[in-house]
């Protein structure tokens, strides 16, 4: 007798261990438990007499302790530890969203009542208080950011086709790619040093020039430029170039007719990126431009 | 006879020698641009070593005068990583794997509109809506965190501190990491992910065992790209901190270490003579930190790659 209970009990032992389904909680259950840690940190605030950004902060305190812990009592350590991680990483989202989101609430809120025409069509040229615009700063920023794009456009597109179409693995091409990425981090005050420099060897100390501020900013722009290029131009298939070839087509023409065509809508988007980067440059016109309203 | 006649010397065309050379010529443009950043930083800045200590707000020594600058620059790029990593690798998780699709991709949008916002604007909102709230929360931290170094405080009542321009480079550092950070993630192999839910991983553990081990070097590379960016940002931290130029780990008291971003750019207004150096020599400095930055940042990449392959 006993000995035929001793050799069932595993058996069935191991088959109440191993159920095909296991308990889970119900798919309304984070809501539940959202709305239950609101309502409780909700009363104990107003009790209490907190703000709502104190009532927040005790909501999801008490639901990124409330929620494992169900997980924990029906699911196990397992599912417990899946419903933590997902609260943590939506709580860090809705942090992270915070501030980008009053960002853009407060330059809309405090930017509109003053744009007008006048915002737009005067400069501050003998505004004293109230009135003006900002007329020359759209000019100024309109004709640095053109002049730089002038210089590093050419630049960036001619060294992406080096690097694509000529370089192979040559030793200048891996340092170009190298010195690119480097290029990327120089701080914008760098530059604008570096365009200040290099006009004080030239004209003398105490110079200010908006063309220093078109180089400065060209050392930004470069890379930026490269780097998209470079992938835009990697993205052409082969054999568009090697029937280009095939067909006696020298090799500039074959860059200039067939690569480049096909890779302008992105290579056009990169630039536009490095434009967008550049223009609202503020550190390197500060140093080398200057200005006079 | 014949076979020198099958076998002509490739033709050189003239359009051909000459575009080549100009696409040879661009790169090594690139080449000199940088050369000429590291040279002409380093003949401008050589005077300030020897400059008298006038030029130098009256230290003795160019160390003296810089050094406060570095830790400065290096304190407030190590508090926005601190902050803006863990959130932006969560942000990258939901738009990655938690949001539905379509959410996710609005918000990619969103967060992609926020990397080229540029950076005063940053300020701007630093300043006129961060500082005046902050405040608040440095004197319960003086309170009730008082006994921390960090917290010694007496909290600063305008909220422009160093913490705050730490929040402030977090807030812009965080669109850059997160966009390149969502890119890595969803690089993971499907096949990987679905073997996971397959053996009956859950969602956390399918990202813990598949997602986060096939995307650490990008994560480290992505960081390392926001930390240069921290590092470098000028107008943030000289529109929001209020600077005394002292050292100092006490993050929310009146009295700041400054930057050498926003040291240069509020000093250089006024500056003339040897101080132009000086303030070239610590704008040298600061090349030289993000150049190990960006050093670093590679070095580890290429680890990652490599440990990939094997």
């Amino acid at each position: 007798m006993s000995t035929q209970t001793t050799s069932r009990r595993p058996e069935t032992a191991s088959r109440q261990d191993l159920p095909l389904t296991h308990p889970t909680l119900p798919r309304s259950a984070p809501a539940l438990a959202g709305v239950v840690s609101l309502a409780s940190a909700a009363l104990v605030g107003l009790l209490a007499g907190w703000g709502p950004a104190l009532t927040t902060l005790v909501t999801v305190l008490v639901f990124a302790v409330a929620l494992p812990l169900w997980a924990y009592v029906v699911e196990g350590s397992r599912g417990a530890i899946d419903r933590l991680a997902t609260t943590l990483v939506w709580t860090a989202f809705g942090i992270a969203m915070l501030p980008l989101v009053t960002l853009i609430y407060t330059v809309a809120a405090k930017g509109a009542p003053v744009l007008s025409a006048e915002f737009f069509t005067f400069s501050m040229r003998n505004v004293i208080g109230a009135g003006g615009g900002i007329y020359h700063a759209i000019m100024g920023t309109l004709l640095i950011t053109l002049v730089a794009t002038l210089i590093s456009v050419p630049v960036g597109i001619m060294a992406a086709i080096y690097l694509v179409e000529y370089s192979g693995q040559s030793r200048l091409a891996r340092t170009v790619t190298f010195l690119v990425d480097v290029m990327t981090g120089i701080p914008s005050i760098v530059a604008g040093l570096f365009a200040y420099a290099l006009f004080v060897i030239i004209f003398g100390p105490g110079v200010r020039m908006g063309f220093g501020g078109s180089i400065a900013l060209s050392v930004l722009m470069i890379p930026i430029v490269v780097r998209s290029a470079e992938e835009m131009l990697k993205l052409v298939p082969d054999e568009l170039r090697e029937a280009s070839y095939a067909l006696g087509v020298p090799k500039w023409r074959t860059i200039l007719k067939v690569v480049l065509p096909t890779s302008l809508a992105g290579v056009i988007t990169g630039v536009m990126l490095a434009v967008a980067r550049v223009a609202g440059e503020t550190a390197p016109l500060l140093i080398i431009a200057g200005d006079t309203d | 006879m014949a076979v020198t006649e099958a076998a002509p010397r490739p033709v050189q065309r003239r359009g051909d020698v000459l575009f080549a050379g100009l696409a040879r010529a661009a790169a090594v443009t690139i080449l000199l641009a940088l050369a000429g950043v590291a040279i002409f930083l380093t003949l401008e800045g050589a005077p300030a070593v020897t400059a008298p200590a006038s030029a130098r707000g009256g230290e003795d020594d160019i160390v003296l005068y810089v050094w406060p600058l570095p830790f400065g620059t290096l304190l407030a790029a190590v508090l926005a990583m601190l902050i803006a990593t863990p959130l932006a690798f969560g942000v990258a998780l939901v738009i990655s794997h938690y949001a539905p699709r379509r959410t996710s991709r609005t918000i990619g949008y969103l967060i992609d509109l926020l990397a080229a916002v540029p950076s005063v604007v940053y300020s701007l909102w630093g300043i006129g809506y961060l500082g005046t709230r902050i405040s608040g929360l440095y004197v319960w931290l003086e309170d009730n965190l008082g006994f921390l170094p960090f917290f010694a405080g007496p909290a600063s009542t305008t909220g422009r501190t160093i913490l705050t321009a730490g929040v402030v480079l977090a807030v812009m550092a965080l669109p850059i990491i997160i966009a390149i950070t969502r890119e890595i993630f969803a690089q993971t192999p499907t096949l990987h992910q679905e073997a996971a839910l397959a053996l009956g991983a859950t969602r956390w553990e399918m990202i813990r065992m598949t997602v986060l081990p096939c995307s650490r070097s990008g994560m480290v590379s992505a960081s390392m790209l926001g930390l240069g960016r921290a590092l470098g940002e000028t107008m943030a931290v000289a529109m929001v901190l209020s600077a005394t130029g002292v050292v100092s780990f006490n993050l929310i008291s009146t009295s700041n270490p400054s930057t050498i971003a926003a040291n240069i750019a509020l000093q250089f207004g006024e500056a003339s003579g040897l101080k132009v150096n000086v303030l070239i020599f610590s704008g040298l400095v600061l090349f030289v930190i993000t150049f190990g930055v960006s050093l670093l940042g590679r070095a580890i990449a290429a680890r990652g790659v490599k440990g990939d392959s094997r």
